[in-house]
C-alpha cells in the first residue's frame, strides 16, 4: 500500500498547554486507521489540523504527496479530503437530502462564477438520493435534520461526506452519544468505506467498536504519538494500557 | 401616466433595487449590514459627479454601480473577520465614515450635496419605465440566484460557515460575491436615483435610509424575493395614501419591525407560506 497522508511533526497549543507536540504519523491508502487516546490526547485537535479547521504552529500536513498545511479546509476538501464533526453540523434550514446535495454538487459550488451558471439539481439530487437509501435514510429525505433522532443525524454527516467523493475521510467521533445498537450499526457501516475506495480515519472512544473495525491504530497521550500498530499488539502495550487506566 | 404616477413608478423602482440588493447579502448570504445607504450614496456622488462633468447617462450608470461594488467588495473583507452583531455595527460604522466624509468635502458641495445634475434627456413618464425596466431586470436576476447553486451555497452560508467549509465551498469567495454584487445594484439605484431627483443631500443617505431598506427586506421576509417586492411597495405606498402615515414614517416603520419580528419573523413570504396549505 501506498502512503495518502502523511502528518509531519504538527506542533499546536491553546494557553499554553500542548494539544499536539510533535505528532507525526503516515496513512496507507486504502486502510481503516483509528486515532485513539484518553480524553485530551490530542485526537480532535490532530485531526481538525488535518482537515485543514486548525493551523499548525509547526509541522507539515502532506496529502497526497502534497503539502496541504497553508491550504484552508474547502480547498482540501475539494482535493478530496473529508471530514465530519464531533457534534453533528447539519444544515438546519435544508431537508436531509437538500444536505447531501449540496454536497454532492461540490463541482457546481466550486466557484461563484460556476455557482451562478448553473441551476438544475437532478444529477444531484439522484447521487443523494442513492446515498441515503445505502446509508438507511431514504425514509427521512424530505425530513428537516431538526426532527432527526441523534443517530440518522450522526448518519446524515457522513453521508454528506461521502457525497463529497472523498480519497480520506475523518470521522471525529461518530459514535459518541449513540445507544449501544446505533453505535454498531453505525460502525458496520463505516467500515464498509474502505471497500468502496474510501480511506479512513477514524477519532473514537469507543474502544470495542474500534477494535473491532480498525485495520491500524495510532495512540496519543498528552500531543504525542504514543504507539502505532496493529490493534491486538498495541493494546497489550504496557505504556498503552497505562495512559489509558493510569496503572501499570 | 401622469407626472405624479411616474414619480411613485420611479421611487418604488429604486426602493425596489435597494431593497433586492441588500437582500442579496442578508437576505441570501446571512450578512447583516446596516450600512447599506453608504452604497446608494456612492452611486449618487459618483453619478452626480459624472452627469455633471458632460459623461452620459449609460457610463454614469455603470461608474456608479462599478464604483459603490469596489467598495462594497472592500467592506465585505470586514465580513470575513467579524459576524453577526459586530459585522451589523462595522457596517453602520461605514455609513457613519461616507457621510462624515461627503459633509466635509468641498467638490462634493459638502452639507448642500451636488445640485444642477443634467437630466437623463428623457422625458418622466419614460425616465420612470427606464427605472422600472431596471427594477424589473433586478427582480430576474434575484430570482435567478435564488435557482441557481449560488443561492443554494449563500443559504448555506447564511446557515453554518463552519459546516459550508467542510462540504468544500469557499465562504469569504461567496460572502465578497453577496457584498459586491450587492453594494454594485445599490449603486446603480443611486445612479438611477439623480436623474430623477436632480439634487442630492447627504442626509438622503444617512443611517435612517439604511433602516428603511431593512425595515422592506425585513417586512417582505429576509431572502424572499417577492415577500421584498411586495413589502417595497407597500411602504413607498404608505406615506401617499395617507398623510398620517407620512408625518409618522419612522414611528409606523419602527413599530412594523417590532410586530414582525415578534409575530411572524418570516416577514409577508413567512405568512403567506402559512396560509398555503401542505
Amino acid at each position: 500500500m501506498s502512503v495518502l497522508a502523511r502528518i509531519d511533526d504538527l506542533h499546536i497549543g491553546f494557553g499554553g498547554v500542548a494539544a499536539a507536540d510533535g505528532v507525526s504519523f503516515a496513512v496507507e491508502r486504502g486502510e481503516f486507521l483509528a486515532l485513539i487516546g484518553p480524553n485530551g490526547a490530542g485526537k480532535t485537535t490532530v485531526l481538525r489540523l488535518m482537515a485543514g479547521l486548525l493551523r499548525p504552529a509547526r509541522g507539515h500536513v502532506f496529502f497526497d504527496d502534497r503539502d496541504v498545511t497553508s491550504l484552508p479546509a474547502h480547498a482540501r476538501v475539494r482535493l478530496g479530503l473529508g471530514f465530519t464533526h464531533q457534534i453533528v453540523r447539519p444544515f438546519y434550514g435544508f431537508s436531509t437530502i437538500e444536505n447531501v446535495m449540496l454536497a454532492a454538487g461540490h463541482r457546481q459550488t466550486e466557484s461563484p462564477w460556476r455557482a451562478i451558471t448553473s441551476s438544475s439539481r437532478q444529477a444531484e439530487r439522484d447521487k443523494a438520493q442513492a446515498i441515503l437509501e445505502r446509508i438507511g435514510l431514504a425514509a427521512q429525505a424530505a425530513q428537516s435534520p431538526r426532527t432527526l433522532p441523534l443517530g440518522q443525524r450522526k448518519r446524515l454527516e457522513v453521508a454528506r461526506a461521502i457525497a463529497l467523493d472523498p480519497q480520506l475521510l475523518l470521522l471525529d467521533e461518530p459514535l459518541a452519544g449513540l445507544s449501544s445498537a446505533e453505535a454498531t450499526t453505525m460502525a458496520d457501516l463505516v467500515r464498509t468505506l474502505p471497500g468502496r475506495g474510501i480511506t479512513v480515519v477514524l477519532v473514537e472512544h469507543n474502544l470495542g467498536e474500534v477494535l473491532r473495525v480498525a485495520d491500524r491504530l495510532v495512540v496519543l497521550d498528552a500531543g504525542r504519538v504514543l504507539a502505532e500498530g496493529l490493534p491486538q499488539e498495541v493494546m497489550t502495550r504496557a505504556d498503552v494500557r497505562q495512559a489509558y487506566t493510569g496503572v501499570v | 401616466m401622469s407626472a405624479y404616477v411616474a414619480s411613485l413608478v420611479s421611487v418604488i423602482g429604486i426602493n425596489m433595487i435597494l431593497a433586492l440588493s441588500l437582500n442579496i447579502i442578508t437576505g441570501f448570504c446571512g450578512q447583516v449590514s446596516l450600512g447599506h445607504a453608504a452604497f446608494y450614496g456612492l452611486g449618487a456622488y459618483t453619478a452626480a459627479y459624472l452627469a455633471k462633468l458632460g459623461v452620459a447617462l449609460p457610463l454614469t450608470l455603470l461608474a456608479a454601480a462599478v464604483m459603490a461594488g469596489a467598495i462594497g467588495l472592500v467592506v465585505g473583507l470586514t465580513s470575513l473577520r467579524v459576524r453577526h452583531d459586530f459585522l451589523a455595527v462595522t457596517t453602520m460604522g461605514i455609513g457613519f465614515v461616507f457621510l462624515g466624509f461627503v459633509r466635509k468635502q468641498k467638490w462634493l458641495g459638502g452639507e448642500l450635496g451636488i445640485s444642477g445634475i443634467p437630466g437623463s434627456g428623457l422625458d418622466p413618464v419614460t425616465y420612470a419605465l427606464v427605472i422600472a425596466v431596471f427594477a424589473v431586470a433586478v427582480i430576474v436576476f434575484s430570482l435567478w440566484i435564488k435557482k441557481s447553486w449560488m443561492g443554494f451555497t449563500f443559504d448555506a452560508v447564511a446557515d453554518d460557515e463552519e459546516a459550508a467549509r467542510t462540504v468544500g465551498v469557499n465562504v469569504s469567495a461567496y460572502k465578497l460575491t453577496a457584498f459586491g454584487i450587492g453594494t454594485a445594484l445599490a449603486g446603480l439605484a443611486g445612479g438611477l436615483y439623480i436623474y430623477f431627483a436632480r439634487i442630492i443631500l447627504p442626509d438622503t443617505f444617512d443611517f435612517v435610509q439604511s433602516i428603511a431598506i431593512l425595515t422592506m427586506v425585513v417586512i417582505g421576509g429576509t431572502g424572499s424575493v417577492w415577500g421584498g417586492v411586495a413589502a417595497t411597495i407597500a411602504l413607498t405606498l404608505l406615506p401617499e395614501v395617507s398623510r398620517a402615515a407620512a408625518d409618522y414614517r419612522l414611528l409606523i416603520f419602527g413599530t412594523m419591525l417590532i410586530l414582525v419580528m415578534r409575530f411572524s419573523p418570516g416577514g409577508l413570504a413567512g405568512l403567506v407560506r402559512r396560509q398555503r396549505p401542505a
